[in-house]
């Protein structure tokens, strides 16, 4: 025989509970509810309606559970519907932001905005593109990866297979206070650096280059350390009994193993930086013509490019969205290709 | 190599007559110089920009005070303001993103599906990718005129509790709303601090999210067992045990929050003052923004002393993010040398 204070519902102190898929229909209830509230009230806009919809599905599911279930599992039943909606809230911006931009991006989009630039191209006339800035993006991110690239990987290895004692954790501790400086700061870094060592006027797409490897290496660094750290140990052990030197059994067998791993943090680190406006506005500015030379003059970036156009307005509102939309296909692209290396080629048994 | 291979197996290969000893001594080498390299970058980063700012720190008041964009102001009460505006962004961002991104972590480490968890976190992931310069435009274009009513309701709101006779008894000099009036179009502190918030969410809930997923499973399980639910669960296993992540989490993205440059450049319409009318516009501004506003025009000014002010201003922005971080790291670290005991 069962003691009563065993049975669970005497334990929550509740008299029913509710039906089981009880949440989907107040879920429903109350997004149409909001939606015909604000039809008589005001605009309903999908955002509106999901943000008073979810406040009015949290109070109903709350105050009927209290009734039926008692106090506990209300503050329960509370709890889940507060941080599920905490997520749908979220969501918001990523899917807003992502519509506004292929949406308002699309009317500019061709394939003169893609080849072209901003030369002779005057007040409202339309046409011209962002070829220029293409050119500067990629030219100030393949400096940047060059510098850090390199740089990060060989300081992963460090950390992982070398460092002990004071410096290694000296070299961690402030490559990770590094992933935090502000933007701003590294292209001010870059633009002394440089107009101190040169000439106070230089600019190139070198400077821009230089401020984002300071920004992208901590990245690099931290996502290949990781990658490295999880090469187990046997695969080193093995390599060491079979005679083989330590840098050889780096090289052929810690970075093989990782290497899927390393790819990806790689891309990720570059599309963390593709889309830096700050340290370039200060460093590379911008023109309107196209220009191939990286290492004397200024140049054109698509975030860059994006900014100026935003805040002159007009019909460079549209060129500011579609300069945007081949930025944010850029990030997407990379982050996607990421995530499929690490999928397909990580080896077996590793992930 | 000769001779038996019978040494403890972690131990480095023999160094004598060993094939590839010059290959170890070269990559060792190359491996370490790239962790000096780190270090030299960030020395060089605090030692280009305190030169650059000498001029400024040397430089006779008036001179600062004669640069056009300084407003008549010395160096310090010219950056205070921004500092003020600075850390007030950051902190609504804050305010704002802490408890979202912990209901956000929660939602993926103990509610949803652990199949769908890694996709849920991706998603939230992509926050990060976006590019700052997105947010401005979106935050201008999209997210003003969503909460522009939102903020007008906070504005009336507090200018009703204004009307309260105890109210009025204990802070009688306040005579505007809490907050200031409204202003259209919404380009004010609250508007930046919100997108700020967007913005901070994927770096505070991943690092929310991977202290939860550490919480020892023997507590949750002994919870449930004591017939706790679900949410008692968590806050008698998981909560005591994540508060350190939380803690750090914020301040990783206080430090993300405090060096954004272009959201805020983009939505807030600047202002000089220390106050905390934060819904309306003009009021302030922070130093990263301000900066890029200024540059183009003031760098040049008095043979480069308006640069100098501006990079020392820059530096100002560094000192605070850098302590900000290196605090959240060594919190971190003293949780780690503790975490096998709780």
């Amino acid at each position: 025989m069962t003691t009563p204070t065993l049975q669970p519902q005497a334990a929550l102190g509740g008299a029913g509970q509710l039906p089981k898929h009880i949440s989907w229909y107040v879920l429903a209830g109350g997004l149409a509810l909001s939606f015909v509230v604000l039809l008589l009230f005001a605009e309903p806009t999908p955002a509106s309606v999901i943000i008073l919809g979810g406040a009015i599905y949290v109070a109903a599911i709350w105050i009927s559970s209290r009734i039926v279930e008692g106090a506990r599992r209300a503050t329960d039943r509370l709890a889940t519907a507060v941080v599920t909606s905490a997520f749908a809230l979220a969501m918001i911006p990523v899917v807003s932001l992502l519509v506004t931009v292929v949406d308002r991006g699309r009317t500019m989009m061709s394939w003169e905005f893609l080849t072209t630039d901003m030369t002779g191209i005057f007040g409202d006339m339309r046409g011209g593109g962002a070829w220029h800035a293409i050119v500067g993006t990629f030219w100030v991110t393949a400096l940047a990866s060059v510098f850090s690239i390199p740089l990060g990987i060989f300081t992963a290895i460090y950390l992982v297979e070398y460092g002990r004692g004071r410096l290694a954790r000296a070299i961690t501790v402030l490559v990770d206070v590094m992933t935090g400086i502000p933007s701003i700061v590294a292209g001010l870094f870059a633009l002394v650096l440089f107009n101190t060592i040169l000439d106070p006027a230089y600019r190139s797409a070198l400077m821009g280059g230089v401020a984002l490897a300071v920004l992208m290496t901590p990245v690099v660094v931290r996502s290949c350390e990781e990658m490295l750290r999880l090469v187990p140990n046997e695969l080193r052990e093995a390599a060491y009994a079979l005679g083989v030197p330590k840098w050889l059994a780096i090289v052929k067998v810690v970075l093989r193993t990782a290497i899927a791993g390393i790819t990806t943090g790689v891309m990720i680190s570059i599309a963390r930086v593709v889309g830096e406006t700050a340290p370039l506005l200060l460093t590379m500015g911008i023109i309107t013509s196209t220009n191939l030379n990286a290492f004397d003059g200024r140049m054109a970036t698509l975030p860059v490019f994006a900014y100026s156009s935003f805040r002159q307005g007009g019909v460079y509102l549209e060129r500011a969205w579609a300069a945007a939309l081949v930025l944010i296909a850029i990030v997407m692209v990379l982050n996607i290709i990421a995530r499929l290396v690490s999928r397909y080629f990580a080896p077996k048994g590793m992930t | 190599m000769a001779g038996p291979a019978s040494e403890a197996p972690t131990a480095s290969p023999r160094r004598s007559s060993a094939p590839g000893k010059v290959g170890n001594i070269v990559f060792r080498g190359i491996s370490t110089g790239a962790g000096f390299v780190i270090l030299l970058v960030l020395a060089l980063v605090a030692l280009f920009l305190l030169y650059r700012s000498w001029d400024t720190i040397t430089a006779d008041d008036q001179r600062i005070a004669d640069l056009t964009f300084t407003r008549g102001e010395t160096f310090w009460p010219y950056v205070l303001p921004l500092i003020f505006g600075t850390v007030l962004f950051s902190v609504i961002a804050l305010v704002i993103a802490v408890p979202l991104s912990v209901s956000i972590a929660l939602f993926i480490s103990h509610y949803a599906p652990r199949r769908m968890a890694q996709v849920l976190g991706y998603l939230i992931d992509l926050l990060a990718a976006i590019p700052s310069v997105l947010y401005g435009m979106w935050g201008f274009l999209w997210l003003e005129p969503a909460m522009r009513p939102f903020f007008v309701w906070i504005s009336d709101a507090t200018n009703w509790l204004n009307g309260f006779a105890p109210w009025r008894y204990t802070l009688g000099y306040i005579t505007t709303p809490l907050f200031g009036e409204a202003s259209t179009p919404a380009r004010v502190a609250l508007m930046a601090g919100v997108v700020l918030a967007i913005m901070i969410l994927p770096i505070v809930t991943a690092t929310i999210r991977e202290v939860f997923l550490q919480t020892p499973r023997l507590h949750e399980e002994a919870s449930l067992a004591l017939g706790a639910t679900r949410w008692e669960m968590i806050r008698q296993a998981v909560f005591p045990f994540g508060r350190s992540g939380i803690i750090t989490a914020s301040m990783l993205g206080l430090g993300r929050a405090l060096g954004e440059t272009m959201a805020v450049l983009m939505i807030v319409s600047p202002g000089f003052r220390i106050n905390f009318n934060i819904l309306q516009a003009g009021q302030h501004q922070a130093i990263a923004p301000n900066i890029a506003n200024t540059f183009g025009e003031g760098s040049a000014q008095d043979d480069g002393l308006g640069g100098s002010v501006l990079i020392a201003t820059g530096l100002v922005l560094f000192v605070i993010t850098f302590g900000v971080n290196l605090a959240a790291r060594w919190i971190i670290a003293r949780r780690a040398e503790f975490s096998g005991a709780n």
